[in-house]
């Protein structure tokens, strides 16, 4: 039986691991090939790297992160963060990333989802949507969150799938970095809407918000950064909670 | 030295990274001919099964002969279904046909949310002796991405159930096939290259 992913997040800036609270109030986190190799030992799925400066000082920065995450783990490593044409994906596989996670860029040029599908196939692309809830939807978010996209997120999903996304990756703004829990409806409504995997993520703060997102929610894969980072909780507990649940998990 | 066949599909880095980790030497042959001196061959690959019709009939002969004559060969992915007949996905392109049967469309099965592509870790079910999977304990979860799958036939050493159940792992004389991902599946993973590089020996 397949089963349900953990996920960990690494928000990457200046080479460095930060983590905020609703996409504001950066804080330092550690080193990512550290805290990758602790991640493997305890059990982790994948690993997502996410550059949040993502501007061109720091895109040589990037490729040494994702080559020193690489270079620690034999497991997916998807990288996100500014990627904005084929040459910026090529220069993350090329440096060890097994996917790539497109957000503004997707939404700007949605035919750059095709044109990375058809050089890497589809499930190497996975698109990242980040979303708040609205009267009667899901309002998508660019640019870090600051730009109404005037998308409904369901419709995006739908529409990214149909262009050969491989796998959504839906953050919510509200919940993130809160520990308030996974958005479940939020989660369960783009889950049901597409036949690609749905990555959860934003609110992860205990184990029954796993639970919550892998049942409620729908959700294929979840993904946290805080509790893992800090060392709060560790991959293996949770998913010992997770399989006592009745969630396979791989352990 | 070991061949690693490039035929431009996606990306190798990471079955680079684990070979280099188990110190293996490997090279990437420029040709045909190359790889009939390999020590071993290994077809990697990812996406769609149309990408390996950039292995022409000079690649299918000088790979069928060097196998032929006794040298291991290992499928990953998209490479394991190369070494089939055919498959659905493209079926204007021929396979090796090293091993018989053909690749089909996975099924997915709404009611119980199980998706296509089958994206994810999931159990080995092994079936018999193997070399390739000597070591493993059942139910050994490994790392797969896909949509089309081969067939439970003879030469399949482990199978996997999704909403169907297909074959994950295939064996024959010294022909290997993975359709899963050994080079992300952690150290399950590595110890199936290892068992590889065992048999090269």
């Amino acid at each position: 039986m397949l089963t349900k992913r953990v996920i960990a997040c690494m928000d990457v800036r200046d080479g460095q691991v930060v983590k905020g609270v609703q996409f504001q109030q950066l804080r330092h986190a550690g080193d990512p090939a550290e805290l990758a190799r602790r991640y493997n030992v305890e059990g982790i799925d994948e690993i997502v790297v996410l550059d949040i400066t993502a501007t061109l000082e720091t895109r040589q920065a990037l490729a040494r992160t994702i080559n020193a995450v690489a270079h620690e783990i034999f497991l997916p490593l998807t990288v996100g963060g500014g990627i904005r044409s084929e040459e910026d994906a090529a220069a993350a596989v090329e440096a060890g990333a097994d996917k790539v996670s497109l957000n503004t860029a997707a939404l700007r040029q949605p035919e750059l989802i095709t044109t990375l599908a058809r050089r890497y196939g589809s499930q190497a692309v996975i698109v990242a949507i980040d979303a708040k809830r609205r009267e009667g939807g899901f309002a998508v978010y660019v640019r870090s969150g600051t730009t109404d996209a005037a998308r409904d997120a369901v419709a995006w999903a739908r529409e990214a799938e149909d262009r050969g996304a491989g796998e959504i990756l839906l953050t919510s703004m509200d919940r993130d970095g809160t520990k308030s829990g996974f958005d479940c409806e939020m989660t369960a409504a783009v889950s049901t809407a597409v036949n690609i995997p749905v990555i959860a993520s934003g609110g992860a703060g205990t184990f029954d918000h796993f639970t919550d997102v892998f049942t409620r929610g729908c959700a294929d894969a979840a993904l946290a950064a805080s509790i893992f980072h800090y060392a709060e909780s560790s991959v293996t507990d949770l998913k010992l909670h997770l399989r006592a649940q009745g969630i396979p998990v791989r352990l | 030295m070991i061949a690693l066949v490039d035929y431009g599909a996606g990306n190798l880095t990471s079955v680079r990274k684990a070979l280099t980790a188990l110190g293996a030497e490997f090279t990437t042959p420029g040709s045909p001919d190359q790889c009939r001196t390999a020590r071993a061959l290994i077809v990697p690959g990812v996406g769609h099964f149309d990408a390996t019709s950039a292995l022409g009939p000079d690649w299918h002969s000088a790979i069928r002969e060097t196998v032929r004559a006794g040298v291991p060969l290992l499928g990953i992915c998209v490479g394991m279904q190369w070494l089939f007949e055919g498959s659905d996905e493209a079926p204007d392109v021929a396979g090796l046909g090293a091993i018989t049967g053909r690749i089909a469309r996975l099924e997915g099965d709404a009611r119980r949310r199980l998706k296509i592509p089958h994206v994810g870790w999931n159990a080995l079910d092994l079936r018999g002796p193997s070399r390739l999977l000597s070591g493993l304990s059942a139910g050994s979860q490994v790392y797969f991405t896909h949509s089309y799958a081969a067939p439970v036939t003879s030469a399949c050493v482990a199978s996997t159930t999704h909403a169907t159940t297909f074959a994950s792992a295939v064996e024959q004389e010294n022909v290997f096939g993975v359709q899963f991902h050994p080079e992300k599946s952690g150290d399950v993973g590595l110890r199936i290259l290892q068992n590889f590089l065992d048999v090269c020996r």
